[in-house]
């Protein structure tokens, strides 16, 4: 066929398992404890490694001694990372690993490996930015318009402190891998969002042919951002294998480990003025923002967000290194910073000019990229949170518990990943579809199956699905909300084609041209008459001499064709109440409306979207990296004092998914990321709006609101 | 509403109780203790350790042997000594709740049970449950996993919710599976599938 296919998706009325909830595939797998992780993998001969790592926020290795860890019976390798005269600029670092042929010994043996260090001065807490001095870097001041005179023309002005902590993924499954290095030859089972790249990325630190490097994973354990490179860890653990003769080595992060160096979210702070008129329209902000994604800075939240064409516009911006452990990833990058500073301040010009903060966030839309999409969403998020009937302003609340509700925003660009896969029809009519993809528990592999079952006119079981292995078709990272663009739009392509195969081989005998032929069914038939038609099984069996046909389908990230799109918008609304006497702060409902695209499983990403609250109320509750100022530690590196929300803490979650046409016309679109983006800001304005105050810092703990409530500074 | 999860279990035997227990640990509970100990009980407990000692558990109704420091605990056993990888180790004490199974009819976490002090009690992990048991189907119905870490231990913390509430209502859920962790955010199913599972089990004796 000389002309492109026509890939474009099949019109809603039509369709027959895409648009449908489908139970997860790999759901009774993982439910009933069969699925093997790679940290479950246990194989002969295996060892155990274990990491001496810094106890100190900043120090050189002064001398290092691991002969009697050598000594002990069972350990079969050591290595040191950070040799005598090493600068390690975080508590954490790794310093030296063992691998042992227990997990005990292996943990024994790091205990016998004596460190000296000498301790240096270390700057762990970038709250006060005045405290920052020459660990700050300056971006250089951005001016649009006039925001000197906006400001003086002002009828009402905002003027907020606002501050957003240091928060770590937690992935309930550690990072590491079982990785065995043999002569030139590596194998490797990770825990990773990216199976295809990741080989690529370890190859050049082992000096090992990335083509040398086998990667194989069939579940992962959470990730969120923080597992797309091999770490530091799959290098230890290649070299320990290399030296204890090949053997494989587990190597995964104890529990302190995992909380100190595998992975946060930069913090965001912020001195944010808004100007505006009474009537609630916003002219100009100023922000002075800082952050600190650890050693290396970073984490600049994109201001005034969403609402980014305020015409005058000061912004500022530090980035602030500390002696803590590197930031990765987390679901949306510096936009749950940017969602809870922007929204924040918002709320509280609404306040100031009198105003109802629903009306003013409408009011403005102008300012968004898409006010018609925002607009919508808002009165939707207002009537599911009865807003007219629950707000009330600020000063009108009175008793011990407090009742209050808060709004944010999202936006989030989405797209599909490059990425082939390949689809293969055998001659007995049997399917598999292969792409060296991962599924994180997002339901990959359930809404590839859906996409191929649907272009081929069969049912879910007919189709086999095979990911997680780099030697398969190359599959993209999971990440940035691009992975459901790009496999969907990928198998669509490899069904098409392979179908097109099929078609030929089989319109001989139906006595047709192949462009005539349709798969419905199980069938394929004439398309002006479906009397004419073999079963599925019998077009197959006049596939040629080879036996199957085999076809890829490459999904260009420039070329969408129509199948994915990005640019989700959402709005949530968070419903608290807050006892003013302890502190307390109580989530009754939170209520999210979120613009998706063609909605392959509607269970599946209503998942999502519940998934990615209840991660965000846990966030703004509950969690923040607490740094010691005395030790440079950090203090909670635990699941206790590092508190996660459990099934009590998230009151009732309402989902409005906004799909209509005139959406799925815009094609497949992520949902990882954007609904995870507003709870902060929602929540923050929420308890403001319940207790009359702002409180200035996340997580909205009984000691935060306390200490709005009494006026002490934190 | 407590769950059998609560730490004061007394069928439950936790780490720090057995360390207590063998007079072995801190130095509050001094060698002189458990010199008393020796002499009050004419038939003294067999010492086990420093080094690695014969243990034999009951897992799945099957007899299992394997060796092991006395300090291992029954999570490492079954996950490492053993091949037992439902059971998660995420928090590795007492926490999260990924490692939860069943000992004489409790839930516990087996990251707080030695594996030396589990002898003699029948333990159930979740792969003594056939693939379509009621929970885990249940969990599958009502999408109530993501990454599915913590589906092994919610699972089991259901087992033992439902033996001690087989009528629960949606309160009693939230307060009883309060002892386990999800990172994923998947709560909202796991309401639901703990109210299905209990509803479709009465008349089940066993999930």
């Amino acid at each position: 066929m000389a002309n492109t296919p026509d890939y474009s998706w099949p019109p809603m009325a039509d369709r027959k398992i895409i648009g449908k909830s489908f139970k997860r595939l790999d759901g009774q797998a993982k439910a009933s404890g069969r699925a093997k992780y790679t940290s479950d993998l246990k194989m002969k001969d295996m060892l155990y490694a274990a990491y001496v790592l810094c106890p100190h926020g900043h120090a050189r290795v002064t001398s290092i001694d691991t002969s009697a860890a050598e000594k002990v019976k069972g350990v079969q390798a050591v290595h040191v990372i950070a040799p005598a005269g090493t600068e390690v600029q975080w508590h954490g670092k790794e310093i030296a690993a063992v691998a042992a042929t227990t997990e005990e010994i292996a943990r024994e043996a790091i205990r016998m490996v004596k460190v000296d260090y000498e301790v240096m001065p270390h700057f762990v807490n970038e709250q006060d930015l005045g405290k920052a001095g020459s660990r700050g870097k300056a971006a250089g001041e951005k001016v649009t318009g006039d925001p000197e005179k906006a400001f003086q023309e002002a009828e009402a002005v905002s003027d907020g402190v606002y501050g957003i902590p240091v928060i770590t993924h937690s992935c309930l499954e550690p990072h590491g891998c079982v990785i065995q290095w043999q002569g030139d030859q590596v194998m490797a089972w990770p825990s990773t969002q990216f199976v295809t790249g990741w080989a690529n990325t370890l190859a050049p630190n082992l000096k090992v042919p990335a083509a040398n490097i086998k990667v194989k994973m069939d579940y992962i354990g959470g990730g969120f951002g923080s597992k797309f490179s091999p770490g530091a860890w799959a290098e230890v653990g290649a070299i320990l294998s290399q030296k204890a003769g090949g053997r494989p080595v587990k190597i995964y992060l104890d529990r302190v480990a995992e909380q100190t160096i595998a992975g946060n979210r930069p913090s965001a702070f912020g001195k944010i003025k808004i100007a505006g008129k009474k009537d609630g329209t916003i002219t100009a902000w100023q922000s002075d923002t800082w952050a600190s994604g650890g050693f290396a800075g970073g984490g600049q939240p994109p201001l005034p967000y969403v609402y980014n064409n305020i015409p005058n516009t000061r912004l500022n911006h530090t980035s602030i290194s500390v002696n803590a452990g590197p930031s990765q990833a987390w679901r949306a990058p510096n936009n749950q910073q940017a969602s809870f500073l922007t929204c924040s301040a918002i709320e509280d010009f609404a306040a100031k000019a009198g105003c109802d903060p629903m009306d003013v966030f409408n009011k403005n839309a102008g300012y968004t990229p898409r006010a018609e999409q925002y607009q919508y969403q808002l009165a939707k998020a207002a009537e599911l949170s009865e807003w007219k009937k629950l707000w009330k302003p600020r000063d009108q609340r009175t008793g011990t518990m407090r009742r209050g509700l808060g709004i944010g925003v999202n936006a989030w660009a989405g797209n599909g990943h490059g990425c082939t896969a390949r689809l293969t029809i055998n001659s007995d009519g049997s399917v598999v579809l292969e792409m060296g993809t991962q599924d994180l528990g997002t339901g990959t592999r359930t809404i590839m199956t859906q996409v191929a079952a649907e272009t081929l006119g069969l049912q879910m079981g007919q189709v086999k699905l095979v990911i997680g292995d780099n030697s398969l078709p190359p599959g993209g990272s999971s990440g940035g909300s691009t992975t459901v663009g790009g496999v969907s739009a990928a198998t669509r392509k490899a069904g098409v084609n392979a179908l097109g195969k099929l078609y030929e081989a089989a319109a001989p005998a139906l006595g047709v041209q192949p462009e005539e032929l349709e798969a419905v069914d199980g069938q394929i038939r004439v398309k002006s008459n479906h009397a004419k038609n073999m079963t599925w099984v019998a077009a197959c069996k006049k596939i040629g001499p080879a036996g199957k046909i085999s076809e890829t389908g490459v999904n260009e990230t420039r070329n969408p064709m129509g199948l994915f799109s990005g640019g989700a918008a959402g709005v949530q609304v968070a419903d608290v109440s807050v006892d003013i006497e302890t502190g307390l702060v109580k989530i009754n409902r939170f209520v999210a409306v979120q613009d998706c695209g063609l909605v392959i499983n509607p269970k599946l990403a209503e998942s999502q979207v519940i998934g990615a609250i209840i991660m965000g109320i846990s966030t703004a509750l509950y969690e923040e990296r607490i740094m010691d100022n005395a030790t440079g530690r950090m203090m909670n590196p635990d699941l206790e004092f590092y508190k996660l929300a459990g099934i009590k803490d998230i009151g009732d979650i309402v989902v409005h998914m906004d799909i209509r046409e005139v959406n799925d016309k815009r094609g497949v679109i992520g949902l990882g990321e954007p609904p995870a983006i507003g709870i902060c800001a929602a929540v923050g304005n929420a308890v403001a709006n319940a207790i009359g105050k702002r409180v200035p810092y996340m997580p909205m703990t009984p000691m935060h609101v306390l200490n709005a409530l009494e006026g002490r500074n934190a | 509403m407590s769950s059998t999860k609560d730490p004061k279990t007394k069928n439950a035997v936790s780490r720090r109780g057995f360390l207590g227990g063998m007079g072995i640990g801190t130095g509050a509970v001094g060698a002189g203790l458990l010199e008393r100990e020796a002499i009050a009980s004419p038939a003294a407990a067999t010492v086990a350790g420093p080094g690695a000692a014969p243990i034999t558990l009951n897992i799945n109704g099957k007899p299992v042997s394997l060796t092991a420091e006395p300090s291992v605990t029954l999570l490492d056993a079954l996950r490492n000594h053993l091949d037992y990888t439902g059971a998660k180790k995420v928090c590795d004490r007492g926490t999260c709740g990924a490692c939860t199974v069943m000992m004489a009819g409790k839930s516990v976490y087996a990251c707080s049970v030695l594996a030396i002090d589990a002898q003699g009690k029948p333990i159930e992990t979740i792969e003594g449950l056939p693939v379509d048991n009621p929970i885990s189907t249940a969990f599958v119905n009502h999408d109530a996993q993501q990454c599915g870490y913590c589906t092994p231990g919610m699972v089991m913390a259901t087992k033992g919710f439902l033996a001690e509430h087989p009528n629960p209502t949606l309160e009693d859920v939230k307060n009883g599976m309060g002892g386990n962790l999800c990172r994923c955010g998947t709560y909202m199913g796991i309401r639901q599938a703990v109210l299905e599972a209990a509803k479709n089990m009465k008349g089940a004796k066993n999930g």
